[in-house]
């Protein structure tokens, strides 16, 4: 094998998907996708479990073949030597061995993209910097905490320091510190000019590591953005009054139908055009016989977009 | 509470389909199995092929082959056999007799001397008159010994006249007149025949090496021409036939990591990279055979330090065994991964798998005591063709050159198995 060859062409974009298909059966994952990623950029898949965002991460590395459309990787169809030379994957599973060390798991995927010599080492040494595993570098797999497997499994998806890297979930079952650190690994990637396609379920993950974000339910990409122009496209200068109550469930979500609003998790939401109609809402909540116990005002969020969008939470 | 936990161990197992068929078919084919080899139908039981070279041609040595010939258990070899049924190749000599031996195609051969016909028969185990030369290959340890048997037998109930003609020639020797000196001489006979009775029930027959056969009314040499030399002759057989089946065991469970890979995704992974599938399947096959080939190291090094195998007197044949065995062993354990879905359908399916071929094809149990149906049917196993080809090398002291169709047919298995493994591993490309 040869050393690893760069993206086929600079003049193409990381990524170039058309009117992208995948059926399984009745079932279809991924329905009519088109999607642009433009150089250094980092583009949130956001929707919840099922959406089909690991269907088409797989249709991208070309461990799925489409029914209908087209990938292309900086202009090569997926799956070829150059799309594979030019993208790095982290899969959501754990594709480690677990006999082996974190740097013999580093220097097998590094030997499998064509990686050696002076070349291997070094790509072995970064990767270890990187995800703060030197300390660990000669431990076994099996015997690391699952932050640090998380850790290694990205690690080993950039040993060969692709122009683009797919990310699906990486920080599945991870502890909050362990994300933070996971997010700085991603940040630091992205600074030093990787595109980057990060699927999630988390909102915040999105929010704080994405240029922007594709909303992707039912194999669909319903919304694409920024976050603030998914926000705006969704709510323009709206707000969102968030109100809980101490009365019954069944009263509560009878008069919040009633005000059009929604009741999620016993907490009554209310999109206003000016804060000044909280005053209005509350005196007729009153009017109700409903005891308030507290009430704030919020910008939303894509979680609110989400919600706008499909009429269900992120996390169904 | 114990009701409780039968419970739900029998649910777990009626949902282990592979471990549910395993606790019962296992069972049923080893059965039938060892049944068919032991147990089966008198006509089911092995012939024993004997090559006969009558070099007396008399009248005497006819009767014997042909009372030979009439023994149900004996299959009567004079002449080769030909490829083409008009022709019929020229009996056997005593040289080609031993070559054939030597070769494998019987295990016994029996050459009637020039004079046997004219003093056939003894009583007093005379060392000067002309003795039948019993060829043996000592790998089978039951043929000669049946043959030496059924050879007194058919001299007793196939020439009855030469027995009693020469019973009369004993009586008028040792009895006319029965003087002073015939009494003596009689005396001295029987005494002869007691020392004779008393040594044959203190050391019995000898199994090997240049002895003739006291035991009997005909006169056997027997000689052992395959073995001769050997310091323990079974052990080169049991090498192979257990590091066969051993070498079918690691090399399914090695390539199991194929399925463990695409367990946890790291084949997905792989194949994402520039490793293809036929690459990576390549990889894990050379790794296979690779260790296939150190296990039969280990296993004749140590038959060799302990058991004093000639290992370093044959090295190039046990490395062009050894190679083409691993590498049919590494392709059916491709195979075996490939086909399966987990690792406990790869267990399950192994173990079936490798203990019927094992029992087939003579890991076992030696092939040339299993009916002639079963020795066919051995030969559509690794083992069978590995067996015969380190036999052909330890055993029988076979060139290398002579192994071509063990290496033909071992090669091909491993390309087919390969191929069809790699056919079936288009499953895991891409969905």
């Amino acid at each position: 094998m040869s050393a690893p060859t760069g993206p086929t062409s600079p003049s193409f974009l990381p990524l170039q998907i058309e009117a992208l298909v995948k059926r399984f059966g009745q079932v279809t994952a991924v329905n009519d996708i088109t999607l642009e990623l433009r150089g250094g950029e980092c583009l949130g898949l956001l929707g919840p479990n099922g959406a089909g965002k690991s269907t088409l991460i797989r249709s991208i590395v070309g461990r799925v073949v489409p029914d209908a459309g087209r990938v292309a990787v900086f202009g090569s169809p997926a799956n070829s030597v150059a799309a594979r030379a030019a993208l790095g994957w982290v899969p959501q599973e754990l594709a480690l061995y677990p006999r082996l060390t974190c740097k013999e798991n580093l220097e097998s995927f590094g030997r499998y993209h064509g990686l050696a010599g002076t070349g291997l080492r070094e790509a072995v040494a970064w990767c270890l910097d990187w995800a703060s595993l030197k300390d660990r570098a000669t431990e076994l797999t099996k015997n690391l905490s699952g932050g640090m497997r998380r850790r290694l499994n990205m690690a080993a998806g950039i040993i060969h320091r692709p122009k683009l890297v797919l990310m699906d979930e990486p920080t599945v079952g991870v502890d909050p510190q362990s994300r933070n650190r996971i997010f700085e690994m991603i940040e630091k990637l992205h600074a030093e000019g990787t595109a980057i396609i990060y699927t999630t379920h988390y909102m915040e993950e999105a929010e704080r590591l994405c240029d922007r974000v594709a909303i992707v339910d039912h194999g669909r990409i319903i919304a694409l953005g920024t976050n603030q122009e998914l926000v705006e496209n969704a709510f323009a200068s709206r707000s969102q009054v968030l109100a809980r109550f101490s009365s019954s469930v069944g009263v509560v979500s009878a008069w919040v139908e009633h005000r059009g609003g929604r009741l999620v998790d016993s907490t009554a939401e209310f999109t206003v055009e000016r804060p000044t109609e909280i005053a209005s809402l509350l005196d007729d909540a009153t009017r109700a016989g409903l005891e308030v116990v507290d009430v704030s005002l919020r910008r939303p969020n894509l979680e609110s977009v989400f919600l706008h969008l499909t009429g269900r939470e992120l996390r169904d | 509470m114990i009701l409780p936990i039968i419970r739900t161990a029998l649910v777990s197992l009626r949902r282990d389909r592979a471990a549910l068929a395993l606790s019962f078919i296992l069972p049923i084919t080893f059965f039938s199995i060892f049944a068919v080899i032991f147990g089966g139908r008198r006509d089911t039981i092995p012939k024993i092929t004997v090559i006969v070279v009558d070099e007396d041609k008399s009248h005497t040595s006819q009767r014997l082959v042909k009372g030979l010939e009439r023994e149900g258990s004996l299959v009567i070899r004079t002449r080769p056999a030909s490829k083409n049924k008009n022709v019929q190749l020229p009996e056997f000599t005593a040289a080609t007799a031993e070559a054939a031996v030597k070769a494998g195609d019987a295990p016994v051969a029996l050459i009637l001397p020039r004079g046997f016909g004219e003093n056939p028969i003894s009583f007093r185990g005379d060392q000067d008159r002309p003795t039948i030369q019993l060829l043996s290959d000592s790998s089978d340890i039951v043929a000669w010994q049946m043959v030496s048997g059924l050879l007194q037998k058919v001299a007793m109930t196939s020439m009855p006249d030469v027995m009693a003609e020469q019973g009369s020639k004993y009586a008028d020797q040792f009895v006319g007149g029965l003087t002073t000196e015939q009494r003596k001489r009689m005396d001295v006979g029987l005494e002869q025949l007691r020392r004779r009775e008393n040594a044959e029930t203190g050391t019995g027959e000898n199994a090997g090496g240049d002895a003739p056969s006291t035991g009997g009314i005909i006169a056997v040499k027997t000689r052992a021409v395959v073995g001769e030399n050997k310091d323990n002759p079974m052990v080169s057989f049991y090498a192979a036939a257990i590091g066969v089946m051993f070498l079918l065991f690691t090399a399914s469970g090695a390539s199991g990591s194929l399925l463990d890979e695409a367990e946890s995704g790291t084949l997905e992974r792989v194949l994402s990279s520039r490793v293809t599938m036929t690459t990576l399947l390549a990889g894990k096959l050379v790794f296979n055979t690779l260790l296939a080939f150190s296990q039969l190291v280990v296993m004749f090094v140590w038959a060799w330090a302990v058991f004093k195998l000639d290992f370093l007197d044959h090295i190039p044949g046990f490395v062009v065994m050894g190679v083409c065995t691993s590498l049919a062993v590494g392709a059916f354990g491709m195979l075996l991964a490939s086909i399966c879905r987990t690792r406990a359908q790869l267990g399950a399916l192994s173990t079936l798998v490798i203990l019927i071929m094992s029992s087939v094809g003579g890991s076992m149990f030696p092939r040339f005591l299993m009916p002639e149906a079963m020795q066919k049917a051995g030969l559509l196993t690794i083992n069978a063709w590995a067996i015969d080809g380190f036999t052909k090398v330890f055993w029988r002291d076979e060139p290398v050159s002579h192994l071509w169709p063990q290496v033909s047919v071992l090669l091909g298995i491993g390309v087919v198995l390969f191929a069809i493994a790699r056919r079936i591993a288009h499953r895991w490309e891409s969905v």
